[in-house]
C-alpha cells in the first residue's frame, strides 16, 4: 500500500482538483474523496492534511467557512478560489508534463 | 490570507488554537459517525498536537508569535515584583530623562546647525591674545577693519558684520510708549548669502548698506512678528523710531531664522551702516562671521585675514598715546582664529559651553549607575530563575530564544523607563533655559523636540537596554541544565560580576559626587565673597534722554526723587556696579610714562559711595562742584597698585592724556563688574565731567541709584518710572533692576551647576546606596546555607558579619580609589568653572569619599542584621 510519502506534492494538486469538482466540503470528506476516487490507492495520513490545508488557505488558493452541521456541530467546509483555479491549472499541466515525461523514460528503455 | 491577518493571529492567538483543534477534532467525530472505531481513527489521524502546532506556525508569523509570549511572560515578571520594578523604571527613566535633556540643550545651543545654506562653512572671527599672564579671546570688530579683511578675501569667502544683539528701546508711536526689542545691525547681503527667502515683503540686500546713516529699514524676524503684530500683513511700511532714527518694516524673515545668535531670538534686523560707531575705527560692536567659498582651506584664509587685521591693528596703534610698550606689544601679537560657527555664535554657547558639556557627562555617569543596578537586579534574577532556564533548555530551547526571553523583559523595562524619561526631558530642559535667564534679558533658545532628540532618546533606551539586558541574558542562557537542576553551579561567578559591577558603580558615584562637591563649593564661595557695598534696599534705574542733557538737569531729576516718600537717597553714577559696563584706561602717575596695568573708572555724583554704602578708609565724598578731570576717590587695589605705600591722598594721577585728577579720598574695594574676577584698580570720578575748555559736557544716559526704606524695593519701582518724566519730561527709565539682582546675576551659571550637581550627586548616591543593598541581601540569601553551617558549628555574629561585608568593602573602596583616579583626571576640563576651589584640596576628595562610605555601612545594614538572625536550625531543615 502507498504510503504517505509517495502523496508528497502531489497532495496539493489532489485537494484542488476535488475542490474543483465539488465545491465546499469539509477536511474529512477531502480525504474521503481522495481515497474513494484514486481506488483506495492514495491515502493520506489523515492529520497531516490539515498543515495543508491551512498552507493553501494562507497562500489564497482556498478559502474556507465555519458552518453548522444538520448534527449541531460545527465544520470548516473548503471552496477554490480564483487564485487556486489558476494554480490548479497550472499544477495539473505541471503534472501531464512530468507524467508523460517519466513515462517516455519508462517506455524507452 | 495577508500578512496582515497572520499579525492579527498572532495578537489573536489563544483563539487560533481552539479553532484548529476544533477543525481538528470535528475530523476524528466526523470518521467516529462514519462508523469507525474511534481508536482506530485517532491512530489514523496522528498527533494532533503537532498538527495543530505546524497549521499554528503556518497561519502566523511564528517569531512574532514568540515575541509576544515572551512579553507577555516578561509584563508577568515585572508585576510580580512590583516595587523591585517600578525602582528600576523610575531611576533608569529619571536617568534616560536627563541625558536626553541634556542632549537637547546641547544640541539646541552647541550643535543644531543654523537654518541656513551652507551652515558647514560658515566661520566665526576671533582674536586671541595674551593679556593679563593668560590667553584671552575676543570676538568683536571695528568695522573699517572688518571692511578692509573683506576686501582682501573677496575671493575665497564673503565675510558677514552682524552685531551683538541687543535689547534696545523703540517705539512704533510716541516715546512715551517705548517698549524693547531684541535689534541686530546685519551686513545687507547676508540674507542672500544665507540663501534665506522672505515670508512677507523683501529682505534686506547689499544696497541697503552702503553709506552711512542712509539706509534706516527694518526686517522683522518671522517670531517678532507673531509675537508682537499677530502676523499681520499690514506691518509692511509701518515705521518705528530707534535712537534718533525713523525706520521703515520692509519685510519678515523666514520662520526658521532667528539669527545667528543662537540663545537670542532677534526681533529686527537693520544694516550695519545704521550703526552709529559703523564710521570708527575704535568701536569693536560686531561679530564677523566668514562664509567659505566651496573647498577653500582655512588655514590660508586664516592667514591673509590675520595679515589684513594686523596691518589695520598696526596703523592705528601708530596714534595710541598714554599706553605702556607692553601693552601696546601685547595687542599687536593678536593672531586672529577661525572657528565653526554652524550652529552660531553667541556669548550664551561661550558661557555655557562646558558646564553644558560637564553637566551631561554627569547625567550620563548617573544612568551608567542606574543601568548597573538594574544589571545586578537582572542578574540576581536570572540567578534564581536558573532552575527555570535549566527546564527550558532540557525541553529543547534554543540559546537565543532564552536571550530573547530575558532581553524582551530588558526591553520591557528600558521602554518604560524611555516614555517616562522622555516627559522628564520635555519638562526638564526649558526648566534649565529658565533658571539661566537673567529678568531683563531672557535667554530664548529654541529647544525643538524632533527627530534628533526623539532619536537620541530611542538609541539611548536601546543602548541602555542592552548595556544592563544583554550581560544577564546572554548569562541566563548559557546554564548547564545539568548543573542548575542538581541544585547550582559555581555560585561565585554570578557574585564576582556583581562586586565588579559594585566597584564600577562606586567609581562613578565618586566622580559625580566630587564633581558636584567642586560646583558647590565654588557657587558657595562666589555667593559668598564680600561686595563691599550693601546691596539691599538698593534700586538701579538705567535713565535715559531724548537728546544730551545737561549734567545739571540730571542732578534735579536726582533730587526731584529724593522727595518721594519711602526713598532715603539718591545717587548717579554712569551705570550700576556689576551691570557688566566697564571704562578703562593706562594711568600715569605724577607725571611719569604710564604703566602696563589698566584702571576702571566709573562715574558717581556725590552721595553715590554713601548710596552703596562703601566704607570711607581716608579722605571725603565729592563736592558737588568737583569734575573730571579734576578730582577722584580711588579704591584701596588702586592705592596698592599705583601708590605703592604712599599715602595717596593729594596725590594726582591723569587717565591718558587727559588732565590730571587729585586724589580726594580712598574707599574700600568692591568688585566693578564680575565677582569673578580679582579686585580692579578703581577710580571713582566726578559726575559733571567737563572738557579742554573747562565746559560742563552732557549726558545721554545714566543710571540713578536709590536706597529706599522699605526692604522690598521694586515696590517703590512704578512710582519711580513715572516720577522721573513728571521731573523732566524728555528723560525716560528705561530699565530697573535691583542690586541684589545684579549681585545674584554673578552667579547664575554657578548657582545652576551646583544646584543640578547636587541633585544628581543625591540621585547617584540614593542609586548607589540601592543597588549596594541589593547585592548585599542576594548573596546573604544565596550564601544562607553556608551562613547557617558556619553558625551551627559556633561563629560569632561579628565574624558573619565581616563574612558578608568584606568583598563588598573592598569593592567599594576599589571604586572610591578609581573614583579618585577619575576625578583627578577629569577635572582640568572643568577648571574653567571653578572658582578659589582646589580640585587636589583633602576636604574636596575627603568629603564624596566618606559620603559614599557613609552610605555604604547604612546600605549594608539590613543585609547584615538579616545574616546574623538566620536560624541555623530552621536553615539546615529546610535543606
Amino acid at each position: 500500500m502507498p504510503k504517505t510519502d509517495s502523496l508528497q506534492g502531489s497532495l496539493d494538486l489532489l485537494v484542488l482538483k476535488i475542490l474543483s469538482r465539488r465545491p465546499r466540503l469539509h477536511g474529512y470528506a477531502i480525504m474521503t474523496a481522495i481515497k474513494d476516487w484514486s481506488g483506495d490507492v492514495l491515502r493520506a495520513e489523515e492529520g497531516s492534511l490539515y498543515p495543508a490545508l491551512h498552507r493553501m488557505e494562507e497562500a489564497g488558493w482556498i478559502r474556507a467557512e465555519w458552518i453548522v452541521k444538520d448534527s449541531g456541530r460545527r465544520a470548516r467546509m473548503y471552496e477554490l478560489t480564483a487564485a487556486g483555479k489558476k494554480q490548479l491549472s497550472a499544477a495539473e499541466s505541471r503534472w501531464q508534463a512530468v507524467t508523460s515525461a517519466v513515462n517516455r523514460v519508462l517506455r524507452t528503455v | 490570507m495577508s500578512l496582515w491577518s497572520r499579525i492579527v493571529n498572532v495578537v489573536r492567538g489563544d483563539s487560533l488554537s481552539r479553532e484548529i483543534d476544533e477543525e481538528l477534532q470535528s475530523h476524528i467525530a466526523e470518521a467516529i459517525t462514519q462508523g469507525r472505531e474511534p481508536a482506530e481513527a485517532a491512530a489514523a489521524f496522528g498527533s494532533p498536537l503537532r498538527q495543530r502546532e505546524q497549521s499554528r506556525d503556518i497561519r502566523l508569523i511564528p517569531w512574532l508569535d514568540s515575541l509576544r509570549a515572551d512579553a507577555i511572560f516578561g509584563w508577568r515578571q515585572l508585576t510580580k515584583k512590583k516595587v523591585t520594578s517600578a525602582a528600576a523604571i523610575l531611576s533608569l527613566a529619571l536617568a534616560i530623562g536627563a541625558c536626553t535633556g541634556a542632549f537637547r540643550l546641547i544640541d539646541a545651543l552647541l550643535l543644531r546647525p543654523l537654518p541656513v545654506a551652507a551652515p558647514e562653512r560658515l566661520y566665526a572671527l576671533s582674536r586671541e591674545a595674551f593679556f593679563d599672564g593668560k590667553i584671552q579671546s575676543f570676538d568683536g570688530w571695528a568695522y573699517p577693519a572688518f571692511r578692509l579683511m573683506r576686501a582682501a578675501v573677496k575671493d575665497q569667502a564673503e565675510l558677514m558684520a552682524v552685531s551683538y544683539a541687543d535689547r534696545v528701546d523703540l517705539t512704533y508711536k510716541s516715546d512715551q510708549e517705548m517698549e524693547k526689542a531684541q535689534v541686530q545691525y546685519v551686513s545687507g547681503w547676508m540674507f542672500g548669502r544665507f540663501g534665506l527667502r522672505p515670508a512677507l515683503g523683501r529682505l534686506l540686500t547689499v544696497n541697503d548698506d552702503l553709506k552711512p546713516g542712509a539706509h534706516p529699514y527694518a526686517v522683522l524676524s518671522y517670531d517678532y512678528w507673531r509675537r508682537r503684530f499677530g502676523q499681520d500683513p499690514k506691518v509692511i511700511g509701518r515705521t518705528f523710531r530707534m535712537g534718533d532714527d525713523l525706520y521703515e518694516i520692509v519685510g519678515v524673515g523666514p520662520a526658521p531664522f532667528t539669527g545667528t545668535e543662537t540663545g537670542t531670538v532677534t526681533d529686527v534686523f537693520v544694516p550695519t551702516m545704521m550703526y552709529p560707531g559703523v564710521v570708527h575705527d575704535d568701536w569693536t560692536w560686531h561679530r564677523t562671521l566668514a562664509q567659505l567659498k566651496p573647498g577653500v582651506a582655512v588655514g590660508p584664509l586664516r592667514a591673509k585675514l590675520d595679515a589684513t587685521s594686523h596691518a589695520f591693528e598696526e596703523e592705528r596703534a601708530k596714534g595710541f598715546t598714554g599706553m605702556s610698550k607692553k601693552f601696546i606689544e601685547a595687542f599687536l601679537g593678536q593672531k586672529l582664529v577661525l572657528e565653526p560657527a554652524a550652529a552660531g555664535a553667541s556669548g550664551l554657547q561661550n558661557d555655557y559651553r562646558v558646564s553644558l558639556v560637564a553637566l551631561g557627562l554627569l547625567v550620563a555617569l548617573v544612568l551608567l549607575i542606574a543601568c548597573t543596578n538594574v544589571a545586578n537586579l537582572m542578574t540576581a534574577q536570572a540567578a534564581s530563575r536558573a532552575r527555570e532556564m535549566a527546564l527550558r533548555v532540557s525541553i529543547g530551547a534554543g540559546r537565543w530564544r532564552l536571550v530573547q526571553l530575558v532581553l524582551v523583559e530588558s526591553a520591557i523595562l528600558a521602554f518604560l523607563a524611555g516614555a517616562a524619561g522622555g516627559l522628564f526631558a520635555w519638562w526638564s530642559a526649558p526648566f534649565v533655559v529658565s533658571m539661566i535667564n537673567p529678568k531683563d534679558n531672557p535667554a530664548r533658545l529654541a529647544l525643538p523636540a524632533d527627530w534628533r532628540v526623539v532619536g537620541f532618546g530611542l538609541a539611548l533606551t536601546l543602548g541602555v537596554m542592552l548595556l544592563f539586558g544583554l550581560m544577564p541574558a546572554l548569562r541566563a542562557s548559557a546554564v548547564k541544565p545539568a548543573s542548575a537542576l542538581k541544585g547550582g553551579e559555581d555560585p561565585h561567578s554570578r557574585r564576582r560580576t556583581m562586586h565588579a559591577l559594585i566597584a564600577a558603580q562606586v567609581a562613578f558615584c565618586f566622580l559625580v559626587l566630587f564633581v558636584a562637591g567642586l560646583f558647590a563649593a565654588t557657587f558657595e564661595r562666589l555667593s559668598n565673597r564680600p561686595t563691599g557695598f550693601v546691596a539691599d534696599r538698593l534700586l538701579t534705574l538705567d535713565t535715559v534722554a531724548q537728546r544730551d542733557e545737561a549734567s545739571v538737569f540730571w542732578d534735579q531729576v536726582a533730587d526731584h526723587l529724593l522727595g518721594v516718600p519711602g526713598v532715603q537717597s539718591v545717587a548717579l553714577a554712569g551705570w550700576p556696579l556689576l551691570g557688566g559696563n566697564a571704562w578703562n584706561g593706562f594711568v600715569s602717575v605724577n607725571g611719569a610714562p604710564p604703566g602696563p596695568v589698566l584702571a576702571y573708572f566709573l562715574a558717581v555724583s556725590p552721595g553715590w559711595i554713601d548710596a552703596m554704602k562703601i566704607p570711607f578708609i581716608d579722605g571725603r565724598d565729592f563736592l558737588p562742584s568737583d569734575t573730571m578731570p579734576g578730582a577722584a576717590i580711588i579704591n584701596e587695589t588702586f592705592a596698592r597698585q599705583f601708590f605703592k605705600g604712599e599715602n595717596p591722598i593729594g596725590q594726582s594721577f591723569a587717565k591718558g592724556g587727559e588732565l590730571p585728577c587729585k586724589v580726594v579720598g580712598i574707599v574700600r574695594d568692591a568688585p566693578y563688574r564680575s565677582m569673578r574676577e580679582p579686585i580692579l584698580p578703581v577710580v571713582y570720578v566726578p559726575f559733571h565731567r567737563i572738557d579742554e575748555h573747562g565746559a560742563l559736557q552732557s549726558v545721554r544716559d545714566a543710571t540713578f541709584i536709590v536706597r529706599t526704606a522699605s526692604a522690598n524695593p521694586l515696590a517703590l519701582a512704578s512710582i519711580l518710572c513715572r516720577e522721573v518724566p513728571r521731573a523732566r519730561p524728555e528723560f525716560r527709565v528705561s530699565n530697573i533692576r535691583t542690586q541684589a539682582d545684579l549681585v545674584r546675576a554673578q552667579t547664575v551659571r554657578e548657582r545652576l551647576l551646583a544646584m543640578l550637581g547636587l541633585f544628581f550627586a543625591g540621585v547617584a548616591l540614593l542609586l548607589a546606596a540601592v543597588g549596594l543593598y541589593g547585592v548585599l541581601d542576594y548573596s546573604v540569601l544565596q550564601r544562607r546555607r553556608e551562613i547557617g553551617i558556619r553558625m551551627a558549628i559556633g561563629a560569632p555574629a561579628a565574624s558573619i558579619a565581616r563574612l558578608v561585608t568584606v568583598d563588598i568593602f573592598a569593592m567599594v573602596i576599589a571604586g572610591a580609589l578609581a573614583g579618585v583616579a577619575l576625578g583627578m583626571a577629569s577635572v582640568r576640563y572643568i577648571e574653567a568653572l571653578l572658582y578659589q576651589v582646589k580640585p587636589t584640596d583633602l576636604g574636596m576628595l575627603a568629603l564624596p569619599a566618606f559620603t559614599i562610605l557613609a552610605a555604604a555601612s547604612l546600605a549594608a545594614l539590613p543585609a547584615v542584621l538579616h545574616a546574623v538572625r538566620i536560624d541555623p536550625v530552621a536553615m539546615l531543615r529546610a535543606e
